[in-house]
């Protein structure tokens, strides 16, 4: 079966009932994408498949057959990070990280198709990603932060 | 587990006559659930992602008709269903959070049968039809009789939802209403869930009024007596108060972890009240 992980072809033959989260993690060895519950609740497991934000941990990886995922090493390279990233490390949006790469994913989702920076807006997109840290209010501030800076991100990379 | 994946209905509907002990699995957000808790070890699972015949939506003379497999964020985002089922897009919208709502379909939610489910109480009040079809024929039901009781549906052993069916409510109603009570808007599931349309003559008397409440019966409820009593009625306060006593005794809620009996009919007599007495919108 075969599946775009982050702009390169991968090919999976395990169980089809296997969950896209731990083929992402134990396959492919991505292990940015982090499990908190495996409910679909919290959303730290959160990788956009054809560019909309999904729970990978409800997946099954036959439904990602022929599609393209995208997980949160796809945003920064070894020598650059992100937009995002740099606006969580500027303003705090991270403490333990376990939420983060979800919370970013989610945002990165909503600035590439130019979602509003109204801070109850940035909270309504998030709303499915729990945080047991921060607090929320240095997620918005950073999310906010980076929607407002103009400079691009990684979106033009897999697209 | 087996898994097996036909790419068109008809190709399903055989799958399920040769397994008709199998389940279906559409977007997976209440299916996956069980599976990560391991109580779907040993079973056959259909998956109906790739039923081409079962996306989109379709808008006709008469009405829409959603296949099984539009999602909650398809649903919010479609013109059409924005201006004619705005109560249907509104539901949608405060359906778990986003990845949620990019996953869940119509058909999965109505199959689940939850008695707090959100598209319930808008697909009551707008009198959807539920298309079913198995290998020996198809059928249609009226939305309310699909459900049999909390995580019970009238559907037969190998029978599939392919599609709902929504009239256009004419002539348009002079009020809808939606509102999902929960502990927060996202990601909870409905204390109570409430959607309403009125439709009023020209001496303000209600020529009908369609009132459905989510999660406090074993079953999505009509308001029927209230809804009866009401017709020709002006809305007074004591018509109101009538009516708000009638819906109390229509229901039977229940304490559970999310809520009480007592918190639920207060509550559902106060969303009645707030549909009938709301400025339109
Ligand atoms: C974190 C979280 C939050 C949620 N919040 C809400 C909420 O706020 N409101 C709400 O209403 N729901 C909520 N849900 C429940 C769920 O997301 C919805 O019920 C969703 O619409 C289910 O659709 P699905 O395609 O994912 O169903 P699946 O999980 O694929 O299937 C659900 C059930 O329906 C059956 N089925 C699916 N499709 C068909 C078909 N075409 N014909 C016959 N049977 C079929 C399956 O066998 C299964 O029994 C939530 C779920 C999660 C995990
Ligand atoms: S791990 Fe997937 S939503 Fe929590
Ligand atoms: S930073 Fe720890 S859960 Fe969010």
């Amino acid at each position: 079966m075969n599946l775009t992980v982050n702009g390169k072809k991968r090919s999976f033959g395990g169980a089809p009932f296997k969950r896209l989260i731990d083929v992402l993690r134990e396959d492919f060895r991505l292990t940015g994408t982090k499990e908190g519950c495996g409910e679909g609740e919290c959303g730290a497991c959160t990788v956009l498949l054809d560019g909309e934000p999904v729970n990978s941990c409800l997946i099954p990886v036959a439904q990602a057959e022929g599609r393209r995922v995208e997980t949160i090493e796809s945003l920064a390279s070894s020598q650059k990070l992100g937009v995002l990233q740099e606006a969580f490390l500027k303003r705090g949006g991270a403490q333990c990280g376990i939420c983060t790469p979800g919370m970013v994913m989610t945002a990165e989702y909503w600035r590439r198709t130019g979602g509003s920076s109204e801070p109850g807006a940035v909270r309504n997109v998030l709303a499915g990603n729990l945080c047991r840290c921060t607090g929320y209010q240095h997620i918005v501030d950073s999310v906010i932060e980076a929607l407002q800076r103009k400079g691009k991100g990684k979106r033009e990379k897999f697209e | 587990m087996t898994l097996l994946r036909p790419r068109s209905a008809p190709e399903a509907l055989e799958a399920f006559e040769k397994n008709p002990g199998a389940l279906p699995l559409a977007g997976g957000t209440d299916v996956m659930v069980l599976w990560n808790m391991g109580l779907l070890n040993g079973k056959s699972v259909v998956d109906l992602s790739r039923i081409g015949e079962w996306r989109g939506i379709k808008a006709g003379k008469d009405g829409v008709r959603v296949g099984s497999l539009v999602t909650h964020t398809e649903l919010q985002r479609h013109p059409v269903i924005r201006r004619e089922f705005p109560l249907l897009a509104q539901a949608c919208a405060l359906i778990g959070a986003i990845a949620i709502q990019n996953r869940g379909t119509i058909g999965g939610n109505i199959a689940n049968a939850s008695p707090a489910a959100d598209t319930f109480p808008p697909l009551a009040v707008y009198e959807a039809v539920v298309h079913a079809a198995s290998s020996r024929g198809r059928r249609a039901l009226p939305f309310l009789d699909v459900f049999a009781g909390p995580k019970k549906t009238h559907l037969r052993p190998g029978e599939l939802i392919e599609a709902v069916e929504i009239p256009y409510a004419r002539p348009r109603p002079a009020r809808a209403y939606f509102r999902k009570v929960g502990t927060r808007a996202a990601q909870a599931l409905s204390k109570t869930v409430a959607a309403g349309l009125l439709w009023l003559s020209r001496d303000k008397t209600v020529a009908e009024s369609r009132f459905a409440l989510g999660s406090v019966a074993p079953t999505i409820r009509r308001a029927r007596k209230a809804e009866d009593y009401l017709r020709g009625r002006k809305l007074t306060a004591e018509s109101v108060g009538r009516a708000m006593e009638l819906v109390g005794a229509e229901i039977a809620p229940i304490d559970d972890v999310r809520s009480t009996a007592a918190y639920r009919f207060a509550v559902s007599k106060n969303l009645f009240k707030e549909f009938l007495t709301c400025r339109p919108r």
